[in-house]
């Protein structure tokens, strides 16, 4: 049953020539997303079930067994990330129905969705390095037509400084693929995690790494490396901005975390440091970024790379509860964040603004005033809701690592983090609406807008109210990453 | 009639608390003999955290003050909300606060407890900017949650090292870990962030500000959160963690002078207003001082003193409180020194504001004489500064019934005034509250030795076991303490009979004072805002070019810094490999076309360049053996070639940019440079050992044999790597999908 792995990186694949064909049904075209999105949600389920009872699934792509093909891996990290995928997925795809435009769903919308996620998807399965390469352009080329799909100068301005900078990731990366071949002839990365433990000169590793954590850090946000992003976020439709929050950097955190567990698992001296100090400044820089905002995307943005700080400190830490926080956070940031990007969406149709200085009254609408507030106060680590788990596992393995300065700059970022999500509170919702807006406000929002927020909402407090079975995911997923003798065996069985 | 029948239904809730309040009773009995009751149910074994639940004498005494003044809370709220837009909001977050008070008391996990601890400060903020159209309760919401929110989360990192240290959260299992605790070299740290918590919460100097401000919530929030029950769950947590961190130096230091200070600092604030909701605000925060000032003790009678004071300013205050309610409710107005003679109008407030004062005054037969003379027994028996403790003591006793008398005498005596309402009595709903707690303080002060015994005393051991009885009595004979008491009543009669001209001295003075916990709160928000908007403009300045310079730069450096602290070997000098000539003067050329791509000033030229360094990477391919790859490359430049030639004949030309004569261009330069070098030199590095062939090996063998074809390179791509190829192609289909979307023409 292992060719089901390739399930959600084949079917978005499917989709994405369907929907070409037929362009110009729209009806067409958003059912059968719909469609190819419980799809992969299900695939996803079913993956995370079997990894979960069965132990880590392979599939030999082709039949020729690794290192010789490419073999697509699905531990517990893939699985949730691959499941997670699914959900936001599906999310957006339900959203777009009412907020996609006729023009956008005509110059090729969904197409570029189903092929953006058939990426990510690939990206998280794939176990090998050349492999997720790959991946990494088919994301960059699907998201970077997704981001200037309605041709305003702000997205193709902000399209461009995406694009060369992601295009700078990819050559690094490239170049870092030829360097590990050069030294090893092989690919797999389970393979690259047996033959670089024989290379000679622990320097030259050590500094290949660097370049993997270079161009991984660029695509995850972190800093000084994520400029793209704030410059590019606010701009697409809700719908992209949305699983472009949600999914993008993650890709980059998930590649992070599985180089530098099962490839260059921190040996060499200055790495660590490197990433926990780059972890520390993320997270520093971002929240401060979003504190200077005073429209709602772009606080939102900013926050994707303060919360990517948290998770990679978890990697950076490398203990086991450490990882388990990271991979929780995972979890619970691409639900929230997705979800506040959705409802920035809302907002917008309500105030007909993401300034927060053109809107108001929003505590008016009951349920859209509690459909944001709950994401928001998760996103700033209130309890009982997920981001409150997520940030006490960080800050306790921190102190339990001795790194009490890194465990004080994770609490004085949630503080600042609530400074932002109450300034959107004290603005968007409690602060009347400005009379000199004629804004033009939409009386009725549709519901297929409003559904997936309910449903993400939803999620969101179920792991706040009911972590266990995730922070017991999490823990198996970070043994499996720290001890990736399991991960290898099953990939390259005895071969050496 | 809708709103009649609202009204009744939001009565009605009031239920609840009732029901736990009389669960809460039953539990009494047993925590008079001592006994605790412990429940728990898993929730997240996997880290630790569990509902432990602990009843004892402790949490039922808070648990009885939270339900009991929750009732009647509820009832007034009923009327006083009345007709209001979020009338059902309001009950919501009324009721969701009592259950998260109750269960912080009740929780026996530190995280548990923690969960409720920041409920109460996330509904407090909702409850504060409750009036939300109003700016100033909007951001003093804000301002409560962040400085308790600050709090919470340096709580929270006290927590997690206590959690780290004995390896449970479980709270009743601490107290046997004290010493384990108290030897810590992190000791002082622990206890400074489980203090600051506290004091944060409990608006203890210099985190007092955020309460007075917190006075932008309805009243009855006021009279609940911000007296009697949210700003006491410091309290309860000193009390929780006294057997655990208490009984050194540093704590008996820190709780006295801090409480100490709090209480004078709190006590003259308050005479200095005239705002009769302010004056509250600040007596609280007097009473907060006090009672932190008293856990700070190890004696017996001090901690009594506590726990006594407790239920004391718990009753008065809250009934006070509501009093102020109605006043503003029925009036319109709560100046001070704009209403009289109220006692007419309204003789049911009237009592309950005479009762309550009169128990805040300390009059004997009240509890708060009682509170009053177990007070300074407690404050005279202090291990530490017990001299400072009993004049903080005397002196904010003296202002407080100073204070009393303000407030019972002053509205309800004299002759009416105008007010912007005529005053009537106010509906049984809301009356019914003060008068039951103003003369609950009396019976109470009646039958002190039935309160001792069953309410103080419980409490009392549930966090100090070596109990020495200590009984309540309405007369303990003539000693220090009622000495002390005389003195305090003559005080305050002064303080009373100069009121006026200390009010406005007070004023002015303050006024005046420098440094405030507003203003540095202010200082820190525009600090914050021009920190962020500062360093995000120099970060994110919107200039590509600066991006990619640091990105590279960054790089660069970390790249060449980790290679260099991991090296075995020095990297030796490049050795120059033996080529023929032809491949050097290949080099050579390749060499001297970049050269001319950076100092061109013209794009074609620099375009036609960059043709010539691609076409000889064309050459090397075919010089060493990959025909396919050198087409390839080939036609991937002639076509890049036409394309960039096209698109830059619309581009301006390069006359404008900077050129050789500006350092920036000489940094990016080096930045090149040393990339280039860099990414050169770690390229020679690693492929100076001979290529692992294992997998070469296998595609030369089972190309032909297994995949059935004799180009190994085609092989690879449509067989061996299939999956690799297909997302290439995708990625090509993409482009192109991008590219129509991009030119497509706009339709309609």
């Amino acid at each position: 049953m292992n060719g089901l792995l390739v399930a959600p990186i084949i079917v978005p694949f499917a989709a994405a020539a369907l929907a070409l064909l037929g362009r110009r049904r729209p009806l067409f075209q958003h059912v059968s997303a719909l469609t190819v999105a419980a799809i992969h949600l299900v695939a996803g389920g079913w993956l995370l079930y079997q990894v979960h009872h069965q132990g880590i699934a392979v599939l030999h792509v082709g039949g020729w067994p690794a290192p010789f093909g490419i073999a697509l891996v699905a531990d517990h990290l893939s699985a949730l990330m691959v499941l997670i995928t699914g959900v936001v997925y599906g999310a957006v795809v339900v959203y777009s129905r009412a907020e996609i435009s006729a023009d956008d769903i005509r110059r090729g919308y969904y197409p570029l969705l189903h092929i953006l996620v058939g990426g990510i998807s690939g990206a998280f399965l794939t176990g090998d390095l050349f492999n997720l390469y790959v991946w990494f352009e088919v994301m960059l080329m699907a998201s970077f037509a997704l981001l200037v799909l309605g041709r305003t100068r702000a997205q193709i301005k902000g399209g461009v400084t995406y694009v060369v900078i992601n295009l700078f990731a990819t050559l690094l990366f490239l170049t870092g693929l030829g360097m590990v071949y050069g030294m090893t002839g092989t690919l797999n990365m389970a393979h690259l995690h047996l033959k670089l433990r024989a290379v000679a000169d622990p320097g030259q590793v050590a500094a290949v790494s660097v370049l993997f954590l270079t161009a991984f850090g660029i695509k995850s946000g972190l800093f000084p490396l994520f400029f793209w992003l704030p410059a590019s976020y606010h701009t697409p439709p809700v719908a992209v901005s949305a699983i472009f929050s949600g999914l993008l950097t993650k890709v980059g955190v998930y590649a992070l975390i599985r180089t530098f567990t099962l490839i260059f698992p921190f040996g060499s001296s200055g790495l660590q440091e490197l990433v926990l100090a780059a972890a520390a400044l993320t997270m520093i820089t971002g929240v401060l970024g979003a504190a200077a905002q005073s429209d709602i995307r772009r606080i939102l943005s900013f926050h994707i790379i303060s919360q990517v700080g948290y998770m990679v400190l978890g990697l950076g830490l490398f203990t086991p509860l450490a990882l388990a926080g990271a991979v929780f956070y995972l979890l619970h940031h691409i639900v929230v964040k997705a979800n506040l990007f959705l409802i920035s969406g809302l907002i917008r149709q309500r105030g007909g603004s993401f300034a927060l200085k053109r809107i108001g009254g929003m505590y008016a609408r009951g349920l859209l005033a509690l459909l944001f507030f709950i994401p928001a106060f998760s996103l700033a680590g209130f309890p009982p809701l997920s981001g409150f788990w997520a940030k006490m596992i960080l800050i306790r393995s921190s102190l339990d690592s001795g790194q009490f300065v890194l465990a004080g700059v994770a609490a004085a970022v949630g503080l600042l983090t609530v400074y932002s999500m109450t300034k959107i509170w004290n603005e968007a919702f409690w602060k009347p609406m400005p009379t000199t807006e004629t804004a033009i406000v939409q009386n009725r929002v549709s519901v297929w807008m409003t559904a997936p927020v309910v449903a993400l909402v939803l999620l969101t407090v179920c792991i706040g109210f009911w972590p266990e079975p995730f922070v017991q995911l999490a823990r198996t997923a970070a043994e499996e990453l720290l001890d990736p003798m399991a991960y290898v065996y099953t990939v390259v069985g005895e071969m050496r | 009639m809708q709103r009649t029948e609202s009204i009744i239904f939001a009565r009605l809730t009031a239920l609840l608390p009732l029901a736990i309040f009389a669960g809460l009773c039953s539990r009494v009995p047993a925590a008079v003999g001592g006994g605790a009751i412990f429940f728990s149910w898993d929730w997240i074994p996997g880290i630790g955290v569990n509902l432990d639940v602990a009843v004892d004498g402790l949490s039922v005494l808070f648990g009885l003050i939270i339900t009991g003044t929750g009732v009647f809370v509820v009832l007034f709220s009923a009327d006083y909300m009345a007709g209001h837009r979020y009338y059902v909001r309001f009950f919501a977050f009324l009721h969701l606060f009592l259950l998260s008070m109750i269960g912080l008391v009740l929780a026996d996990n530190l995280i548990t407890l923690f969960v409720f601890w920041e409920l109460t400060t996330v509904l407090s903020y909702l409850l504060i900017g409750f009036d939300n159209k109003n700016e100033s309760a909007r951001s003093h919401a804000r301002q409560a949650l962040l400085v308790t929110g600050a709090g919470g989360l340096v709580l929270l990192i006290g927590f997690l090292m206590i959690g780290g240290i004995v390896d449970t959260y479980r709270i009743s299992a601490l107290a046997e870990q004290a010493r384990l605790l108290q030897r810590q070299t992190n000791y002082l740290f622990i206890l400074a962030m489980v203090l600051i918590g506290a004091f944060t919460k409990s608006a203890q100097f210099p985190f007092h500000f955020w309460l007075p401000n917190a006075m932008a919530a309805p009243t009855p929030i006021s009279a609940f959160l911000h007296s009697a029950t949210m700003v006491k769950a410091g309290i309860y947590l000193l009390a929780r963690f006294h057997p655990v961190l208490g009984g050194t130096e540093a704590w008996m230091g820190t709780l006295v002078g801090v409480g100490g200070v709090t209480a004078l600092l709190g006590a003259i604030l308050a005479v200095g207003q005239s705002d009769l909701k302010r004056m509250l605000a600040y007596t609280t925060i007097m009473a907060l001082g006090i009672l932190v000032m008293f856990l700070g003790g190890k004696t017996t009678p001090a901690l009594t003193a506590a726990v006594t004071f407790l239920l004391v300013h718990s009753l008065y205050k809250s009934a006070l409180f509501l009093v102020v309610g109605i006043i503003d409710h029925e009036t319109g107005t709560r100046q001070i020194e704009s209403i009289g003679g109220l006692i007419r109008s309204m003789p049911m407030t009237t009592f309950g504001a005479a009762t309550a004062a009169m128990s805040m005054a300390g009059f004997p037969l009240f509890l708060g004489f009682i509170g009053k003379e177990i007070m300074y027994a407690g404050a005279l028996t202090e291990e530490m500064f017990p001299a400072f403790a009993t004049t903080a003591a005397v002196l904010s006793n003296a202002l407080m019934a100073a204070i009393a008398g303000i407030i019972a005498i002053r509205p309800f005596l004299g002759p009416p005034r105008q007010t912007p309402r005529a005053p009537h009595e106010a509906p049984i709903g809301m009356w019914l509250g003060p008068a039951t707690i103003g003369a609950l303080g009396l019976v109470f002060g009646i039958f002190p030795d039935w309160v001792g015994r069953w309410l103080i005393q419980p409490a009392v051991s549930a966090f100090h076991p070596t109990v020495e009885p200590v009984q309540l009595k309405l007369f303990h004979g003539f000693n220090e303490p009622l000495l002390l008491s005389f003195l305090t009543m003559g005080l305050g009669l002064g303080l009373y009979l100069v009121r006026r001209s200390i009010r406005g001295w007070l004023a002015d003075r303050m006024a005046r004072l420098p440094v405030t916990g507003d203003r540095l709160y202010e200082m820190g928000m525009a600090a914050t805002a021009r920190t962020a908007a500062g360093l995000t403009r120099f970060i994110q300045n919107g200039s590509l070019h600066r991006y990619l310079l640091t990105i590279i730069g960054v790089f660069t450096l970390a790249t060449a810094g980790i290679w260099a602290l991991n090296a075995t070997t020095r990297p030796g000098l490049l050795h120059l490999p033996s080529l023929p000539l032809a491949q050097w003067l290949l080099v050579t050329l390749m060499a001297a076309a970049l050269g001319v791509v950076v100092v061109a000033r013209s794009r074609v030229l620099a375009v036609c360049a960059l043709g010539v360094i691609g076409s000889g990477a064309a050459l090397i391919f075919l010089v060493y053996g990959a025909p396919d790859l050198a087409l390839t490359q080939l036609l991937v430049e002639t076509l890049t070639l036409i394309i960039v030639a096209i698109v830059l004949l619309r581009l301006p030309s390069l006359d404008k940019t900077a050129g050789l004569h500006s350092p920036g261009r000489w940094f990016d330069a080096l930045v090149a440079v040393g990339v280039g070098t860099l990414v050169a030199a770690l390229t020679l590095a690693v492929t100076g050992g001979p290529l692992d062939r294992q997998l070469t090996d296998f595609f030369e063998q089972n190309s032909a044999i297994a995949a059935h074809g004799r180009n190994i390179v085609n092989v690879i791509l449509v067989d061996f790597r299939s999956l690799d190829t297909l997302g290439e192609l995708v990625v090509v289909a993409t482009a192109g999908l991008a590219g129509f979307s991009l030119l497509a023409r706009r339709r309609r």
